[in-house]
């Protein structure tokens, strides 16, 4: 699905990612663990496309493709979703305008009819019970007023009537209470299928309680330092981030 | 630009009303021989204004003197159904409207009602003698026209017009539509539209103000329109510019309110080269409400100017301002709101506020609030933006699927949304965003 190779981004000049490596295959869930500042969101954002990053080296596979050579909005369309750290407020265009035209681009792109007005009401009435999401929510403009647990609901629902087969899911769960933190794993979880990926990326390990990686990856000061199993999430969170530093000038020194 | 310029463009008109005058032996210019001769000596006195002027200081207008405008005297009256006239009109079909082209009135294509004589909706050219009397004391009677040198240019050189009244207590369900339509003419086109709207107590009505042009056409449209609220009148007025790009367009709107009176504007200005709107309102009595409403839209090397003055003359009456603009390429754009609070105008509640956003470096804008307070007793907030796009909403919408210029345009129309919105009129609402749409370079918003 997802092949990193030797990744290396900067932002405004400065290196934030020094040489990431990572392979995601179709049905698999990662997680990427670090504390602030180590880059994962700016692995998200490169991802995603954000203009703002400037990938200085390496090279990302999407299903074979050169992802960095594709523009944010044809990497959406084929299929990479990701679940915004800080959802964007747009006054003025509603919630619900806004996923037809998004969900048209996409069905546009493969080759599929666009969704007429009836349908899609019945599909999004279907996929907002997923994240139990406010019908009400669906006229108001987009994320506007949205309390932080529903702005982060509106990313997984979505998620869900976009269907994407790598979804990337940036600190999702910062922000959210448990309930709303069950809430949104539990709709990611009956997203997930033996076809698509997902990547989370959190600075907790309590999302991961829910949402069960196959593999949890800490990335630290731009790299990844260490890869293992959902028990080195346990660990993380037992020992916290110190071990991982220690680890690493540890490394260094040897 | 040089004194004596200034003079030869002054000459250019004074020339053009000596001509009207012995042509329309027995017009408009005959039965309004005093106010227009009046008026043509003040324009001598006072000439165009420069960019020394205070008022005109972002407004150059090279552009208008560049060209030998001219009546356009010779027409014909155009068939209802040529040449797509008639898709230009923004209210519903069958509701009241009347057309003219190049400034000459359409009957074929208007439909003015019958309602007896107390509901008046009635060009200047065709008024009963004893109608012309009534009219003249009417005209630049409650409102003062002769302080702006366009305002008292259109006063000399109209040949043409509309008079609207309004009986007490009457209720108009749809807008009435004046649409003003240029065609391309090889002789650039002077067009001189007057409007008088009255509106009589408990009264509520609905005006359209609709300006096109085609495609190319060049003209200079200096329409001039007066309002009287009676107490308690309701008005809903549209005033949309879609004059072609090589066009120029000065208009201004004058409206007085008498007690608890409510008047709405809303102006839209897509089209033009050189454009400048001024709509001033007098909040003559107490209980008054006033809103304007404003959308510029500029781009090419359109300059968009809209001047607005709302004046509180008395106690316990409130103001509303919302302007917004979106300026691409070159375009420039001037924004100058003044609100004035008089010593006699305690519990004056007054907000404006101006919001634009330049699409590229390029672009510009003079934005300048102008409040002169004189009471103690008041509400008045004032705030101006100049931004750009959204960047985080942009990538966000991106991210979903939306290519470059679909997501940047549904920024834009989020952005002029709230002004937009603000209409009441649910078809009127759809074609102006529709208009607007078009616009945006031809980007469907359905």
């Amino acid at each position: 699905m997802l092949e990193i190779i030797n990744l290396h981004a900067s932002v405004e000049g400065t290196e934030i990612l020094k040489g990431i490596n990572l392979e995601i295959k179709a049905g698999e869930i990662h997680a990427i663990m670090g504390p602030n500042g180590s880059g994962k969101s700016t692995l998200a954002g490169v991802l995603a496309g954000r203009p703002e990053y400037e990938v200085t080296a390496g090279e990302v596979l999407y299903q074979g493709k050169n992802l960095l050579e594709m523009d944010p909005e044809n990497r959406a369309r084929e299929g990479i979703f990701l679940a915004f750290q800080y959802p964007v407020e747009i006054p003025g265009i509603s919630n619900s305008y806004f996923l037809k035209t998004s969900l048209n681009a996409i069905r546009k792109h493969n080759g599929l009819e666009e969704i007429d007005a009836f349908d899609f009401l019945a599909l999004v009435k279907e996929k907002m019970k997923i994240v139990d999401l406010d019908e009400k929510l669906l006229s108001r403009p987009v994320n506007e007023g949205f309390s932080g647990g529903e702005k982060k609901r509106n990313e997984i629902f979505q998620m869900a009537v976009l269907e994407p087969k790598l979804a990337i899911l940036d600190e999702t769960d910062s922000g959210l209470d448990i309930d709303a933190l069950k809430i949104v794993a539990n709709g990611v979880n009956k997203l997930k299928n033996k076809d698509n990926s997902i990547l989370v990326i959190t600075h907790y390990q309590r999302l991961l309680n829910y949402i069960i990686p196959d593999y949890v990856h800490v990335l630290y000061k731009g790299r990844i330092v260490q890869s293992g199993g959902k028990e080195l999430a346990l660990e993380l969170e037992e020992k916290g981030y110190d071990f991982v530093k220690e680890n690493d000038l540890a490394g260094v020194r040897g | 630009m040089k004194q004596e310029n200034i003079r030869d463009h002054t000459e250019r008109y004074l020339k053009i009303f000596s001509d009207l005058e012995n042509i329309r032996k027995n017009g408009v210019f005959t039965h309004f021989r005093e106010l227009k001769q009046n008026a043509i000596k003040n324009f001598t006195g006072t000439g165009f204004p420069t960019i020394k002027n205070e008022e005109w200081k972002y407004t150059d207008l090279s552009t208008l003197h560049e060209i030998n405008f001219q009546p356009l005297l010779k027409f014909r009256d155009i068939k209802k159904d040529e040449g797509g006239i008639q898709d230009h009109f923004l209210g519903v079909p069958d509701s009241l409207r009347v057309a003219f082209i190049d400034g000459h009135y359409q009957p074929g294509l208007s439909d003015t009602g019958n309602h007896g004589s107390e509901l008046l909706i009635t060009p200047f050219s065709a008024l009963k003698p004893e109608q012309y009397a009534e009219l003249g004391s009417c005209l630049g009677s409650q409102i003062s026209l002769t302080d702006d040198p366009f305002v008292v240019l259109n006063t000399a050189l109209f040949t043409d017009g509309i008079w609207i009244r309004i009986p007490k207590g009457k209720i108009i369900d749809q807008p009435i539509e004046i649409l003003y339509f240029a065609t391309n003419q090889p002789q650039p086109g002077l067009i001189q539209p007057r409007n008088l709207i009255m509106v009589g107590e408990n009264s509520q009505v609905g005006i359209i103000e609709n300006y096109v042009g085609q495609n190319d056409a060049v003209y200079f449209n200096n329409p001039v329109t007066e309002i009287i609220l009676e107490t308690n009148a309701l008005v809903e007025h549209f005033k949309v510019q879609s004059d072609s790009t090589r066009a120029v367009h000065i208009g201004t709107i004058r409206v007085l309110q008498h007690k608890n009176s409510n008047y709405i504007s809303h102006s839209f200005s897509f089209g033009g080269l050189l454009v400048r709107t001024n709509i001033n309102t007098v909040l003559a009595d107490e209980g008054v409400e006033c809103t304007l409403n404003g959308l510029y839209v500029g781009d090419g090397k359109q300059h968009i100017d809209n001047h607005t003055s709302i004046d509180h003359t008395r106690p316990h009456c409130n103001s509303h301002e919302l302007y917004k603009g979106i300026l691409d390429d070159n375009a420039h754009g001037v924004f100058n709101g003044k609100i004035f609070v008089r010593p006699a105008a305690q519990k004056t509640n007054a907000i404006q506020s101006n919001n634009c956003i330049l699409l590229t470096d390029d672009a510009t804008i003079n934005t300048k609030p102008q409040l002169e307070i004189f009471a103690d007793d008041v509400k008045c907030t004032h705030g101006a933006t100049v931004g750009q796009l959204d960047e985080d909403a942009y990538f966000y919408m991106r991210s979903r699927g939306l290519d470059q210029q679909k997501a940047r345009n549904l920024l834009i129309y989020a952005f002029a949304s709230d002004v937009i919105d603000r209409i009441s009129h649910e078809p009127v609402r759809g074609k102006i965003s529709g208009l607007f749409g078009h616009k945006l370079k031809r980007v469907q918003l359905d």
